[in-house]
């Protein structure tokens, strides 16, 4: 932290108005999104006001409660929890393979992992959905539309993800615990759970976190690898105009519960969002 | 001397599940690029084609119409972005208390998911009931993204610079906040003026971090699907149908599939490139940090 002009009075007032300013600018289209999900039918269309006192809590009860938008979200749940969880196990190996050991290639495949994070949803759509629908099929039994398929396919972004975030972590352990560890008996095994696990524990949080957050926020891939019974929230809500004849308000309060997990996070991977999509190219 | 079967061991579920749904999908969509197979067609399964999808793609209009319109949607939001972005992290170059806060709002728009932002901002746009046209009605514009093809395009341009220049002003605060101290205070010695310092360096240093936040704009730009698809459908007729939507709403419903596949490989090979940059400038800035 450096190079930071330490003005006073006038500049610092004016550095907290932009701040204030640009604040304003991000967080209205979400304010809205609330101000709709609170508002009736009737009381929409009668000119735009910013402020609400009532709440039309039917916009959320009726979409979630007596339409199929509440399954939707379970879906959305028990996918993104359970590519967390799947991710999570192989990044922290891997991570520590990676870290640890000095074997033939190791360069390459760290880079060859993370260049997966970049694959586009939209090339990527043709050939697993053949792959899932068409190719490995055992007579009635395949990978589409299902819960498990869906976790496959997430950690082609996730899994990347978590071993960059989880390796700049790992490496900064240093190795004489590991050795002193295994002077003490330790078995390799025994080194990664009762070692590295425990003092990165801050770093699996954010990459847990942040992971469950991609998979859950994701559609291209969700739209076209599941029809009913894998469906999550976000197809749910793309599809939301041609099913229901359009009601904004439920629309919103759809989109509105969709962005919670995102708030409710927020203060926590902050610190940590921006140096995780730029692949540590930029740090704080 | 530790084995490295255990390393090889502790990659195995990795590399399993990446080569599953990486590697395999991408040998898989070079080979089906290479076939006539469409489920509507009188002949069942696939059949060879060499290299007649790729040349029918050459000729296809409204495959290059949107790549063309990805490629002016993408040149127009990340020049701005990285100008708006760079000017913002400038200006706001100061230590103050509450800046966690302020960071916090920033970050929103990366975590909040792409469709609930084209959900929001179509609800800002819709006439009747969003504030923007309501307002541009009252000075006596007629605003209707549904409607006019240009409004549409560059509503789409402001979403994006809307979910993006925070992210950008963000890396850049980050990244000017973490050089070193040395180098501006021997220019200061020599005297050299604030245009100077930005020019010879400021900007070299910050090298990495930029070509980093352009390769990853570059690439998002290009493959922009969600927000739009929500917020214009890809309209008003095909204004907003950049290739992405193009490929997922007008070429994956026609089950053509070695035709898919060939523009899959086409997009693949745009990313392929420009991940490859990304890369090296990646590799470029840990070399600097290790110095």
């Amino acid at each position: 932290m450096r190079r930071w002009i330490t003005g006073k009075g006038k500049k610092r007032f004016f550095i907290y108005l932009i701040w204030i300013f640009l604040s304003i600018c991000t967080l209205f289209p979400i304010y809205w999104l609330f101000l709709v999900s609170a508002r009736s039918r009737i009381e929409l269309f009668g000119g735009p006001t910013f402020f609400q006192t009532t709440f039309y809590i039917k916009n959320f009860t009726r979409p979630l409660l007596n339409d199929i938008y509440g399954s939707y979200i379970f879906n959305s749940v028990i996918i993104a929890t359970g590519n967390t969880i799947l991710v999570m196990i192989c990044a922290i190996f891997a991570t520590y393979a990676l870290s640890r050991y000095r074997f033939k290639g190791a360069n390459n495949i760290f880079f060859w992992t993370i260049t997966n994070r970049m694959a586009p949803a939209a090339a990527f759509m043709f050939p697993i959905f053949l792959l899932y629908s068409r190719v490995l099929v055992v007579g009635e039994i395949s990978l589409f539309d299902t819960h498990i398929g869906m976790i496959l396919v997430y950690c082609l972004f996730n899994l990347p993800f978590a071993i960059w975030l989880l390796k700049g972590i790992v490496d900064g352990i240093p190795i004489s615990i590991d050795e002193a560890a295994r002077i003490d008996g330790a078995s390799t095994l025994g080194i990664v759970w009762r070692i590295i696990v425990p003092l990165s524990a801050p770093g699996i949080a954010v990459a847990s976190v942040l992971s469950w957050i991609f998979a859950w926020n994701e559609y291209l891939f969700a739209a076209a690898l599941t029809s009913s019974d894998a469906r999550t929230i976000t197809t749910g809500l793309a599809e939301f105009v041609t099913i229901v004849g359009t009601n904004w308000g439920e629309m919103a309060a759809v989109a509105l519960v969709s962005v919670l997990p995102a708030l409710l996070f927020l203060g926590f991977v902050q610190k940590y969002i921006v140096a995780g999509i730029t692949f540590g190219a930029v740090r704080e | 001397m530790k084995s490295t079967r255990t390393a090889w061991l502790f990659m195995a579920p990795t590399l399993a599940i990446l080569v599953f749904i990486g590697l395999i999908p991408f040998i898989y969509v070079l080979y089906i690029g290479y076939f006539d197979w469409n489920l509507f067609s009188k002949i069942r399964g696939m059949s060879w084609a060499g290299l007649n999808n790729y040349r029918k793609l050459v000729f296809d209009s409204d495959f290059n119409a949107s790549l063309g319109r990805g490629i002016s949607f993408t040149v127009l939001t990340v020049s701005i972005e990285m100008v708006l972005g760079v000017l913002l992290a400038n200006l706001l170059m100061m230590k103050i208390r509450g800046i966690k806060f302020f960071r916090a709002i920033h970050s929103l728009p990366l975590t909040v998911a792409p469709i609930a932002i084209g959900t929001a901002w179509r609800l800002m746009t819709l006439p009747g009931l969003g504030p923007v046209p309501y307002y541009l009605q009252k000075i006596g514009f007629d605003f209707n993204i549904g409607r006019y093809a240009q409004q549409a395009f560059f509503t789409t341009v402001i979403m994006d610079i809307w979910h993006w220049t925070p992210f950008i002003t963000l890396a850049f605060l980050a990244g000017l906040s973490s050089l070193p101290q040395s180098p501006f205070e021997s220019a200061m010695v020599d005297g050299a003026n604030r245009w100077q310092v930005q020019l010879h360096i400021t900007l070299p240093l910050l090298k990495p971090v930029i070509l980093t936040v352009l390769f990853l704009r570059i690439m998002d730009a290009l493959r922009i699907v969600d927000e739009v698809w929500m917020l214009t459908g890809g309209g008003p007729g095909t204004a907003t149908r950049y290739i992405g939507i193009h490929i997922w709403r007008v070429v994956f419903p026609k089950t053509d599939y070695g035709y898919g596949s060939a523009m899959s490989v086409i997009v693949l090979y745009f990313t392929i490139v420009l991940t490859w940059l990304l890369i090296t400038s990646i590799s470029q800035s840990w070399k600097g940090v290790a110095k």
